[in-house]
């Protein structure tokens, strides 16, 4: 979990561009061997955004699918209402097949839809003329790093150059988004993770004498075997969920996400996507929020949107900062329209100037 | 001081699916090894989702509507977390505030000694479920084994409202409810096995007290006469604490079978919080009036009915029918051989004497017996027809349960067929006629009674074969001709 590849057991992934600094997450691995060139995709998992954030710091494409639109069964649940797979690739025809391949009905996913997916090779190269574009200009106001609001309005410009229409929308709840995330997520990982306690399978603590008990041996071993953001999710899921706490927190915050998914419904009567930047900087040194998870939950702030509506989802390279950082251009799609995304990045990635650029210690 | 008893019972209902609940494994666990019925879903294993089993949701509509309860459209599966090694997943999969029925009732016939006559017994609701794991203990040995084949197993568990006021009414709504979810067919309902479990929750108050007194939840009664004692037991022993001034604790109290007393075993203070929350893995079902309708017109009619039934038109006693329609397998196996042309009163007797003592011996349910409806009609066809007598009818089907072989094949090989002919009865005649001259002497001299020894000398002759009427016209005829002979002597 997490959002900087910082926490896994195995030490933290590096981010190609600068290896001062984090790949994003928590797919923070395989944006970086797909961006060093090591893979020519890879698959990751994204309940907020953990595809597409590090897709984004990175300067891949990522995508995540509608929900429903990818089998759950096989993957650890992290929060069985906002999980989905999908995939990180250089360009957007490849993500296109990747997606081809993932996607379809599973009996074993009652969440999954029954509808075969449509052929996505057909869609390129991609069209933008009279396709509308919205901004929630009012979402970009606060705590947008300059350089990625540029990067952001050059792409839409490029959009527009070829055809698309760029217009307002107003999505007034996502202010609520990473606040509704926080307490969604987390309660459904308390529940998730669960199973890990030492019985059946995995780490078990080893317990000193006869005396010890059930209890003493859970206690240890999820202590033991959980890392610290874990841990901190599990408590405030576990808390969100509590006697005494479950209407004030979990029932609101869903009541909340149906809101924020009304607000995307009206939008697209008028848009086919919704643009945002991916993320509001650009990638971070390692260890520099590692002490302030507030700070970096508040990054996801773009991102948990689809999740908690179930749109689809994409990010696009949109180019590097002054530092050679990537900046990423994010679309939302309709439920089930991955295919529009897919046509705009293609589109956008077509005369992009950026698209050449490799990092350079792995060019 | 008078005290009313109050009691609420909670039946947990394994229902006979093929599968499991949430997973294609084969729901019938008792016979199999440890551990041989499982997948990575009933193992919770990480990655496994749950897929809801059809079946079981409409055997628990089913039962729903049988006990009158009403159907609402929207339905869904909740998670209940708490951790125990018997639960893989750290949390079951149930159901909370939206259950697949509410509001229905069961009429009793009341306890009579409380006079109180028949009336209504609330249902609160009924629920599905996955079934945990089964632990099994080895105190001092430092280990306990967990065997899944249970994991995942359908629940449905059958809330009453708190109506019952004593142990016998108590009987008496577990027995309809046992009687309810057989004729159903949702259930094997064996409260031995494990398939029908009953949890009871009891408290007394003053008579005329409308508040609740202090509950007890009763557990670990493993039969309906574990459950009568039980309850019994337990108001005596609230009324005891009271009576010496104490108080009732709210707490789980098991029944030890061999001392018959209920013990405290752990005190309901500190509740688990469950922290419900709607399953995110499952869509919620909506079940439709139209849906509803089509499941309606699968019920049965059910024992009381079948038996009234049995009573009013085909003129069986009350004792018989209500044997007849104790289970929806005899209920129609009877019914069947009517079909087949044989009487009510015929088909009885023999379902209910001696083919009941085959099945009995056996440990055999009627519908696994050798001899079908059709054969046992036949059997019956030849006792009227007159080829087989009664007694030899009664040799001929235990021929046919051993051999599972027609009736007719069998009196035809063992030529068991009744004689009718009148010459090769006449020979026997002839025969004990001339074996017992003292017989024909007092018959002679006017014991008519001394006719029926010679018949059955007869019987003997003939093997039971000759039939019956035949051989005594025949004997009487014969020793009618010793008389006029006797008395043409000089």
């Amino acid at each position: 979990m997490g959002s900087s590849t910082e926490h896994s057991a195995y030490g933290p992934t590096r981010n190609p561009w600068a290896l001062d600094r984090i790949p994003g997450g928590s797919s923070g691995g395989a944006a970086a061997a797909v961006a060093a060139g090591q893979a020519p995709a890879s698959i990751g998992t994204d309940t907020g955004g953990s595809i597409r954030q590090p897709a984004a710091l990175c300067g891949v494409v990522g995508l995540k699918p509608t929900y429903g639109r990818v089998s759950r069964y096989g993957l650890l649940a992290f929060a069985s209402s906002l999980d989905q797979i999908g995939p990180l690739t250089w360009t957007v025809a490849d993500a296109a097949a990747v997606l081809q391949v993932l996607a379809g009905p599973d009996p074993r996913d009652a969440t999954a839809s029954t509808e075969p997916p449509p052929d996505l090779s057909r869609l390129f190269p991609g069209n933008v003329r009279g396709t509308r574009i919205g901004v929630p200009r009012v979402a970009l106001a606060d705590g947008v790093d300059p350089e990625v609001l540029d990067a952001f309005g050059a792409a839409l410009a490029m959009l527009s150059d070829r055809g698309a229409e760029v217009c307002d929308v107003d999505l007034p709840h996502m202010q609520y988004a990473v606040p509704v995330y926080y307490l969604v997520a987390p309660a459904e990982a308390s529940s998730n993770l669960a199973r890990y306690d030492g019985v059946r399978y995995g780490h078990r603590a080893k317990l000193d004498g006869a005396a010890a008990g059930v209890s003493e041996m859970y206690a240890r071993t999820r202590s033991e075997g959980f890392g610290a953001e874990v841990k901190r999710r599990i408590m405030l899921g576990t808390y969100a969920l509590s006697a005494g706490y479950y209407d004030a927190y979990y029932v609101h915050a869903q009541r909340v996400r149906s809101l924020i998914r009304n607000d995307f419904d009206r939008a697209f009567a008028a848009v086919d996507a919704v643009a945002m930047p991916t993320t509001p900087t650009p990638a971070f040194r390692i260890g520099e929020r590692i002490d302030d998870p507030l700070a970096m939950y508040l990054g996801d702030v773009f991102t948990v949107s689809a999740n908690l509506t179930g749109l689809p989802a994409i990010s696009l390279p949109a180019g590097l900062t002054q530092a050679r950082l990537p900046i990423g251009f994010q679309l939302v799609g309709r439920p089930f329209d991955e295919a529009t995304l897919l046509r705009i990045g293609d589109a956008l990635e077509r005369d992009a100037p950026w698209s050449d650029e490799r990092p350079p210690a792995f060019a | 001081m008078q005290y009313e008893t109050v009691i609420g019972l909670e039946v947990h209902v394994q229902l006979h699916t093929r599968s499991k609940m949430f997973c294609g494994c084969p729901a019938d666990y008792q016979a199999a090894e440890p551990n041989t019925r499982t997948c990575p879903v009933c193992l919770g294993l990480p990655g496994a989702l749950p897929v809801i089993n059809r079946r079981a949701v409409e055997y628990t509509v089913l039962t729903g509507l049988a006990l009158n309860c009403r159907i609402p459209e929207f339905t869904k599966f909740d998670r209940k977390n708490y951790p125990y090694p018997d639960l893989m997943k750290g949390y079951q999969i149930s159901q909370y505030d939206l259950p697949l029925a509410l509001d229905g009732f069961l009429e009793i016939d009341g306890d009579t000694q409380l006079g109180l006559g028949r009336r209504r017994i609330g249902v609160e609701r009924v629920h599905l479920e996955e079934d945990v794991a089964k632990l099994q203990h080895f105190p001092g040995e430092g280990y306990s084994l967990v065997d899944v084949n249970r994991s995942g197993v359908p629940l449905m568990e059958v809330v009453s409202k708190p109506d019952m006021r004593s142990a016998e009414e108590a009987r008496q709504y577990l027995t309809l409810l046992h009687s309810i979810v057989q004729y159903l067919g949702v259930s094997t309902g064996n409260m031995q096995d494990g398939n029908f479990r009953c949890d009871a929750n009891v408290s007394i108050r003053p008579v005329g007290s409308q508040i609740l007194g202090t509950r007890t939840e009763v557990k670990n009664m493993n039969s309906f006469r574990a459950v009568y004692q039980a309850l019994e037991y337990e108001v005596v022993r609230q009324r005891e604490v009271i009576e010496d001034g104490g108080a009732v604790v709210q707490e789980t109290r098991g029944w030890i079978e061999e001392r018959e007393v209920t013990v405290s075993q752990r005190s309901k203070e500190y509740a688990h919080d469950y922290r419900y929350f709607p399953e995110p893995d499952l869509p919620p079902l909506r079940i439709g009036p139209e849906r509803v309708a089509e499941l309606a017109a699968e019920l049965p009619e059910f024992a009381p009915q079948r038996s009234a039934r049995f009573q009013a038109d085909l003129a069986l006693s009350g004792y018989d029918a209500d044997l007849l329609a104790g289970s929806r397998s005899m209920a129609n196996y009877f019914e069947t051989t009517l079909t087949l042309a044989a009487t009510a009163k015929e088909v009885a007797n023999w379902m209910l004497g001696d083919l009941a003592r085959l099945l009995n011996q056996d440990h055999r349910e009627i519908d696994a017996s050798p001899v079908t409806p059709q054969r046992l009609a036949d059997l019956l066809a030849l006792v009227a027809d007159g080829t087989l007598s009664t007694s030899l009818a009664k040799t001929v089907l235990e021929e046919m349960y051993a051999t599972g072989g027609e009736p007719a094949d069998i009196v035809r090989e063992q030529g068991l067929g009744q004689i009718s002919d009148t010459g090769a009865i006449e020979a026997a005649v002839a025969e004990a006629i001339a074996a017992n001259p003292k017989a024909v002497a007092d018959y002679i001299s006017g014991k008519d009674t001394a006719a029926r020894f010679l018949m059955g000398q007869v019987m003997r002759l003939t093997k039971g074969q000759a039939q019956p009427e035949l051989a005594l016209r025949l004997v009487q005829e014969g020793l009618e001709l010793q008389k006029t002979r006797g008395s043409l002597e000089p």
